[in-house]
Order: C-alpha cells, then sequence, then structure tokens
C-alpha cells in the first residue's frame, strides 16, 4: 500500500477546498441555513408537526442529506474531472499507486469535506430550531456511508463527464429532484397512496428516512431497508469504479 | 605488442557494449490498435541500454509519444511486453513506475498551486518520504527556486516546461523520459536542460527523449532510434549511423551559370543548382578515392571557371529524410 501516495492527494485535495472555503463550506452552509429561517421560523410555525416534531426540526436531517449528496457529488466529480481535463491526470497515472488507492484520496477527500460540512451544518440549524439527537452513533454512520458513497458516485460522473455540462448535469437533473422528491420536506404518508409506492423506487427516500430516524426516532421506512439501500449503493458504485479502472474507460486509452 | 593487444581489447569493449550492459527498458513485441481501431504501434521490440541517452527520432504520428506512454502507465498496451529495470509495467507496475520519471509532451499544470507545492506533490504520489533538500535543489538546477512560491497559473511556458521537468525529477526516477522536450522552448531553457540532462547522465540516470528535431538527437544522444508510421526501422550508435550513413557534398561555385551539365562531366553524380551556379557533387567520404581530383580536372579541362568551393557533411536529417523517404 502506497500510504504516502494516497496521503499526498488527500492533503492537495483537501488544500483545495481550502483555498476555496467561501465556495467549498461558506455558501453550502449559508444557503442551507436559509431553509432554517424560512420553514423553520417564519412558515415553520404555521405547519402543523409531523408525527409530534416541529416542522422546523423535522426537515433538518433531510436538508443535511441534501448538501450531503450534492456537495458529494460535486465535490468527488469535480475533482477527478479537473485533472482529465487539464492534462494532469498524466501523473496519476503514471505513479505507482494502485486505482485502490487513487479512489481512496479522492473519495476520501470528498467524502471528509461533506461529512464537515453536514456537521456544520447541522450545528448551524441548531441555532434556530430545538434539535435532539436519539442515536447519536447512528447519525455519525449514515452521515459518513452517505458521504462515501455519494463520492463514489461523483467520482464516476467525473470520470464520465467529458464536458462541463455533463458535469453539472447529473446534480441538477437526478440528484436534487431525487432529494426533494425523497421526503426531505415531508413524511411519505402525507403522500397519496400511489405516490407513496412509487417514491418508494426512490434511494434517497430510505437515506433521508434512515437519518431522520437517528434523530427523532421516526421512519418512512424499516431502518434495516434503509441500511441495506445505502450498502446496495455503496456496493454498485464500487463495482463501477472497479470496472471503470479494469477497462480504463474514458482515462487510459 | 601487448600494449596494442590492449588497447584493441579496450576498444573492442567499449564499441560494442549491446552484448555486455543489460538493458534498464526491455519492449518486446509491443503493439497498440486504439479504439478507433488505428494501428499506432506494430510489433515493437527495443532495447534501452542503462546509463545511455537514447532519442527516439520521427515524424508526427509516427507513434513515439504512444510508445512512452504504454512504458509509463498512460495508455494500455494491445499485446507483448515491457520491462523496467527488471520489472513487468502491467503486473509489476510498482515496482516499474517507482524508477520512471515522465515529461509529458503537453504544457499541463494545476494552475492555482505554487510550484514548491506541485512539486512536493508530485514526490508523495510517488510514494518517496518529503525530501525538502532534494526538491531545492531540482528547483535550482531548473531556476525554479525564485519562483517556488510563485502561483502555476503566472508562469511562462517555459517555465512550466522547467516545472513538469522538477515534478519528474522530484522523486529521483533511474529512467527519465522526455518527450519533445524542446519543442517551442527558447534558447535558455534548451541550455539549461541540456545541462541537467548531462548531469542526470553523469549520475547514472537513463534518458530516453522522442524528438523530431535531429539537431537535437544529435547534439545529445549516444543511440538514436528511428520510429516512422508505427515501426522501429533503425536503431544504431549516433557516430556509426553518422559514419555509416554519413554522406559528404562538394559545392562548386561558378562565375558563369551553365545551362545544362557538359557531357566531359556525364561519368560524375553531378546537380546543376542556384540556377546554374552550382555544381554539387555528392561522395562517400569513407571511400579510398573520392573522385575530388578527378572532377577537378575534368572541370578545368571543361574551361567552366570556379569562384570558390566548399564540402559538407551530411546531417543526421538528410539520414533521416532518406531512410524514410525509401520506405515509401
Ligand atoms: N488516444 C488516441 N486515440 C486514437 N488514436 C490516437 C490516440 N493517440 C494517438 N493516436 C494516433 O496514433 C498515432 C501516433 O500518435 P503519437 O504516438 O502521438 O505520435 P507522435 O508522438 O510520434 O507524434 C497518430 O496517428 C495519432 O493520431
Ligand atoms: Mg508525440
Amino acid at each position: 500500500m502506497n500510504l504516502t501516495a494516497v496521503r499526498a492527494i488527500y492533503r492537495f485535495e483537501m488544500a483545495r477546498a481550502r483555498r476555496t472555503l467561501l465556495q467549498s463550506v461558506v455558501s453550502p452552509v449559508l444557503s442551507t441555513s436559509l431553509y432554517f429561517v424560512v420553514f423553520g421560523g417564519a412558515i415553520g410555525s404555521r405547519i402543523s408537526e409531523i408525527q409530534g416534531i416541529s416542522y422546523g426540526a423535522f426537515i433538518v436531517p433531510g436538508l443535511i442529506m441534501l448538501m450531503l449528496l450534492t456537495q458529494s457529488v460535486s465535490n468527488a466529480s469535480f475533482a477527478i474531472f479537473f485533472p482529465k481535463f487539464s492534462g494532469t491526470i498524466y501523473e496519476l497515472l503514471s505513479a505507482p499507486i494502485s486505482h485502490f488507492e487513487i479512489v481512496l484520496g479522492y473519495v476520501g477527500a470528498a467524502a471528509t469535506k461533506s461529512i464537515i460540512l453536514g456537521l456544520l451544518i447541522l450545528a448551524t440549524a441548531s441555532l434556530f430550531v430545538p434539535l435532539q439527537i436519539a442515536h447519536p452513533l447512528w447519525m455519525l454512520l449514515f452521515l459518513v456511508l452517505t458521504a462515501m458513497t455519494f463520492s463514489l458516485l461523483g467520482f464516476i460522473i467525473g470520470i464520465w463527464a467529458d464536458n462541463f455540462e455533463k458535469l453539472q448535469l447529473v446534480p441538477l437533473l437526478v440528484i436534487t429532484p431525487l432529494t426533494f422528491l425523497g421526503g426531505t420536506f415531508y413524511s411519505i404518508d402525507m403522500l397519496p397512496p400511489i405516490w407513496q409506492t412509487l417514491t418508494l423506487a426512490n434511494p434517497v427516500v430510505y437515506l433521508v428516512s434512515g437519518f431522520r430516524w437517528s434523530f427523532f426516532g421516526i421512519s418512512d421506512v424499516s431502518l434495516v431497508a434503509s441500511l441495506g439501500m445505502i450498502l446496495l449503493f455503496l456496493g454498485l458504485c464500487l463495482a463501477i469504479v472497479a470496472w471503470i479502472f479494469r477497462t480504463g474507460y474514458r482515462i487510459r486509452p | 605488442m601487448n600494449d596494442s593487444l590492449t588497447v584493441t581489447q579496450q576498444s573492442r569493449a567499449t564499441s560494442a557494449p549491446s552484448d555486455v550492459a543489460p538493458a534498464i527498458v526491455s519492449v518486446t513485441n509491443l503493439t497498440k490498435t486504439y479504439a478507433s481501431g488505428h494501428q499506432a504501434l506494430k510489433p515493437i521490440d527495443l532495447e534501452i541500454r542503462r546509463g545511455e541517452i537514447f532519442a527516439l527520432l520521427g515524424p508526427n504520428g509516427a507513434g513515439k509519444t504512444t510508445l512512452i506512454s504504454i512504458i509509463c502507465g498512460l495508455v494500455n498496451p494491445s499485446g507483448g511486453t515491457v520491462l523496467a529495470d527488471g520489472h513487468d509495467i502491467v503486473r509489476d507496475y510498482r515496482a516499474a513506475r517507482e524508477r520512471i520519471g515522465l515529461v509529458p509532451q503537453e504544457l499541463t499544470s494545476d494552475a492555482f498551486e505554487s510550484v514548491w507545492n506541485t512539486v512536493s506533490f508530485s514526490r508523495g504520489l510517488f510514494g518517496k518520504p518529503a525530501d525538502p533538500a532534494h526538491i531545492e535543489r531540482v528547483l535550482k538546477d531548473l531556476a525554479l527556486w525564485d519562483k517556488r512560491n510563485d502561483k502555476l497559473i503566472t508562469l511562462s511556458g517555459g517555465m512550466k516546461r522547467r516545472v513538469l521537468i522538477a515534478k519528474a525529477l522530484s522523486h529521483e526516477p533511474r529512467i527519465l523520459f522526455l518527450d519533445e522536450p524542446t519543442a517551442g522552448v527558447d534558447v535558455e531553457l534548451r541550455r539549461d536542460m541540456w545541462n541537467v540532462v548531462r548531469r542526470l547522465r553523469e549520475a547514472g540516470v537513463t534518458i530516453i527523449l522522442t524528438t523530431h528535431y535531429i539537431e537535437e538527437a544529435e547534439e545529445m544522444a549516444d543511440r538514436i532510434g528511428v520510429i516512422n508510421k508505427g515501426e522501429i526501422i533503425l536503431v544504431r550508435e549516433k557516430r556509426e549511423l553518422m559514419r555509416q550513413l554519413g554522406r559528404k557534398q562538394m559545392t562548386l561555385q561558378l562565375q558563369q551559370p551553365l545551362a545544362a551539365i557538359p557531357a566531359s562531366l556525364a561519368d560524375y553524380p553531378l546537380e546543376l543548382a542556384e540556377d546554374g551556379l552550382e555544381l554539387v557533387y555528392s561522395y562517400d567520404s569513407q571511400q579510398q578515392q573520392t573522385g575530388i581530383t578527378g572532377l577537378l580536372n575534368a572541370v578545368s579541362a571543361t574551361g567552366i571557371e570556379v569562384k570558390d568551393l566548399h564540402t559538407r557533411q551530411s546531417s543526421l536529417e538528410d539520414i533521416f529524410v532518406n531512410l524514410v523517404k525509401e520506405r515509401q
């Protein structure tokens, strides 16, 4: 294991985030906080409680998930897209490192960034709405697994994308709608029955539900289903990444 | 008697090191067909000797970058094997790549990184523990020391090329690939670069460079390989190549223009140039009889007045052009 190399990639990526602190940390934290102000304070007080939880608090796990998914995907996709685009990837490909180590460096850094971001948003949220966390360890587990999985997805998108439009298209057209329709702002049993069934095909539902359970002990789907879904998704992403490196898809002609 | 014997033995040993020195890079039956269906490399066999400067010469699109890219791990081979210092570049890629440094043909850089960081990053990527003293030496050798805190985006093209060289040297490679190192660089950088290359060679580093500038190969290389359309068509000691294929030309500048080559000179391989004001005679300088005396006598007997005369050794460029022409 070339740990020195993994550390070099990881540090390089973390330094990039520090350089762009405003864009990579301040801006997502600020924009998420706006949701808390609007829904937690202004409108939230006029919406009735959901399963005994104030609306402002109810949406916090979903909003953290929303940020976690979009930031993980965009961080990791950009991190690998850019060297590919600028040509500096030559160095990565010529270095004595395994594919696993490359992924570990990039995905590790992207996941770290979104975990930090998630915790910052959580801290910010607690300033606006009263929060309790019923199962903190589960909360962390969901946070870490989700950040890792979606950073992997971002890595895949970054390799697949051959221009900037494609790089931004997936988060915009897939991740954001799935998250908004995935029970971030509502409990799925508030939906008409047909939608309740359809919505179960949305993987984000399981993530939000499991994450929310770790806060309030309430969930739309069972904990096992939530955990199973995220592990399934993680496995799928790993398989795709393995295939990418085995075939050299879009990186090694 | 004894002395002369020793001398012969020594000279034999130095003139045929191919039997002695083991190859540091050995390429066997290597082929590459890109996904587009284009066959960039026909089966290639090539041995690079330890410690030499090897120039791979060939026109654009010949397959130089493809060959280097495969050895360095940027491109997957379609067939064949490559050993770098005895390590298979696919099965034993870690050991192989550790020994290799690459300066790519294209100028690429992480725009917002500083020189120091990007070069240190390269060392880490190759698994070497941090060594600020080594990085400092490399940056000083390449006249980058004053720029160490500058962001790459603020550097000129020539400076960026220096940074790429520094990155390749950051992990102390035993084999250094330079892909078209002097394409579009200024005289100063060329000079600095060759100084660095010479020093590396003295330290035992093997250097493989590609170029389509023949003067570069002529100036620097110990051996030259010529590649054309994905085939290595020749590998030779530079000196031997120059000697074997080197032809000389003698140019006679005339007082009066000639309309045609006079019949009395028909026996000589002559060409008329410069609107009939120059007679160019090609001959083999290795031959006992160069035919120069005979020609000059015939010229003066014909009554042609010669204003000036000079000879020229044909360059690698001429050799190269002839080789490629012959193949077509
Ligand atoms: N990624 C690629 N896909 C398809 N064809 C390629 C690729 N890279 C190079 N080629 C083709 O392979 C041939 C050799 O290219 P290259 O190795 O770059 O030559 P050189 O470095 O000698 O100029 C060229 O015809 C080039 O167009
Ligand atoms: Mg080339």
